[in-house]
């Protein structure tokens, strides 16, 4: 099971500010672990952010992408109270889904 | 380029050679503003990139783990954390890292915050105390519970002062050991602590180092230094690494993990840093 994401978010003037820091490996598939032996890819390939049961952002992620990376996205015409869920999933199918209710 | 600018003046004539040349200068003027303004020196850089990586701090992820690791049931005795007594009481975290380290009576020594973690580990939950230090720096391959749980202890003091007592016969013995650990220059290289941290804006590479010996710099460095985010290592380090690390820079022997010499120097740091207001855990290069 994978760790939970940490969620921010800002409201400003029905604009809302979302910044998630996802706990996540990304490996690449280059680097060598300790016994020189190659540690195999493990990235986020999908990710999707929805506002209530509206999909505002739906992304395909890539190795390039760093460790334990921070997303932001602003999203306009949210106000207070609204529902915002975070979700990816890996290319192990390791998925993790969080979510976060908007605050003044 | 000078002179080329000074060749082609002389072949203007007079008038538009002074117009030429205030151009040129005005030119100059503004540039050389310009970059003032935004850039005083090369610290502010790195200030404003320091400042956008705390906003989103990686360093968060480890606190968060610290935090379920402390309260879950691990360990060949299956037991939480919750009965650690870290100075405070059992099981209390808010407020332990401010006054750490101390003394404990049931160890009869001082200890600092991991060496206490330590203990705890292995008298609650039976780990073995080898293994622990085996596994006490995480690698990209495996993370450390360590560093996990300092990051969490660490920002659960959040917004208090640094706070040591120094009231026991041994705590004071500890700082005045760490005083003259940091102040001595030994080891092959002749090196003290002081010889790189001794003077404000000394640099062995790109960033300026903290200069201990003036209150508001080791308050900063003690407040929002260990335990940090190291994007560098893309995980959480604690004093105890950057100590061992530290000494390695030095040529000095290494320093064994959550020894008396390295509580002895944490001691002197984090009593000089008294009423500094802790803001954990920082981000570092």
């Amino acid at each position: 099971m994978a760790e939970p994401m940490k969620i921010r978010a800002t409201l400003k003037n029905n604009m809302a500010e979302i910044r998630v820091l996802v706990a996540h490996p990304m490996e690449t598939g280059q680097r060598k672990d300790a016994t020189g032996a190659i540690v195999p890819t493990h990235f986020i390939h999908s990710m999707t952010v929805h506002l209530n049961e509206t999909l505002v952002y739906d992304g395909q992620w890539s190795q390039a992408i760093s460790r334990n990376p921070v997303f932001a996205l602003r999203i306009k015409g949210a106000k207070i109270g609204d529902k915002v869920v975070v979700h990816w999933m890996d290319n192990k199918n390791d998925k993790r889904n969080d979510e976060i209710t908007l605050q003044a | 380029m000078l002179i080329s600018l000074f060749f082609r003046c002389r072949l203007l004539n007079k008038q538009k050679q002074a117009g030429f040349l205030a151009m040129v200068l005005m030119l100059f003027l503004s540039l050389a503003s310009g970059l003032a303004q935004s850039l005083e020196t090369p610290q502010d850089g790195l200030a404003i990139g320091r400042q956008l990586l705390a906003e989103d701090n990686p360093g968060d992820l480890w606190t968060e783990r610290g935090k379920r690791l402390f309260h879950s049931n691990r360990g060949p005795k299956n037991k939480s954390l919750e009965t650690c007594d870290l100075g405070l009481g059992p099981g209390i975290t808010k407020g332990a890292f401010a006054q750490l380290p101390r003394y404990f009576n049931d160890t009869k020594s001082v200890q600092d915050l991991e060496s206490r973690l330590l203990t705890c580990m292995v008298e609650i939950q039976g780990f073995a105390r080898a293994e622990l230090i085996s596994r006490r720096f995480g690698t990209l391959d495996q993370d450390s519970d360590i560093e996990a749980l300092v990051a969490f202890i660490g920002s659960d003091s959040n917004n208090l002062p640094m706070n040591i007592g120094l009231s026991h016969p041994l705590e004071r013995v500890m700082y005045e050991t760490g005083k003259i650990l940091f102040y001595r220059r030994s080891g092959p290289l002749d090196f003290a602590c002081m010889t790189c941290h001794g003077e404000t804006g000394k640099r062995v590479r790109l960033q300026d180092l903290p200069n201990m010996t003036k209150k508001e710099e080791i308050q900063q460095a003690v407040t929002t230094g260990w335990p940090a985010y190291r994007g560098t290592h893309s995980t959480v380090r604690t004093m105890q690494h950057r100590l061992s690390d530290c000494n390695w820079q030095m040529r000095l022997p290494d320093l064994n993990y959550a020894s008396d010499l390295s509580v002895a120097i944490t001691t002197f740091l984090n009593y000089s840093a008294n009423g500094g207001l802790i803001k954990l855990p920082g981000v570092r290069r």
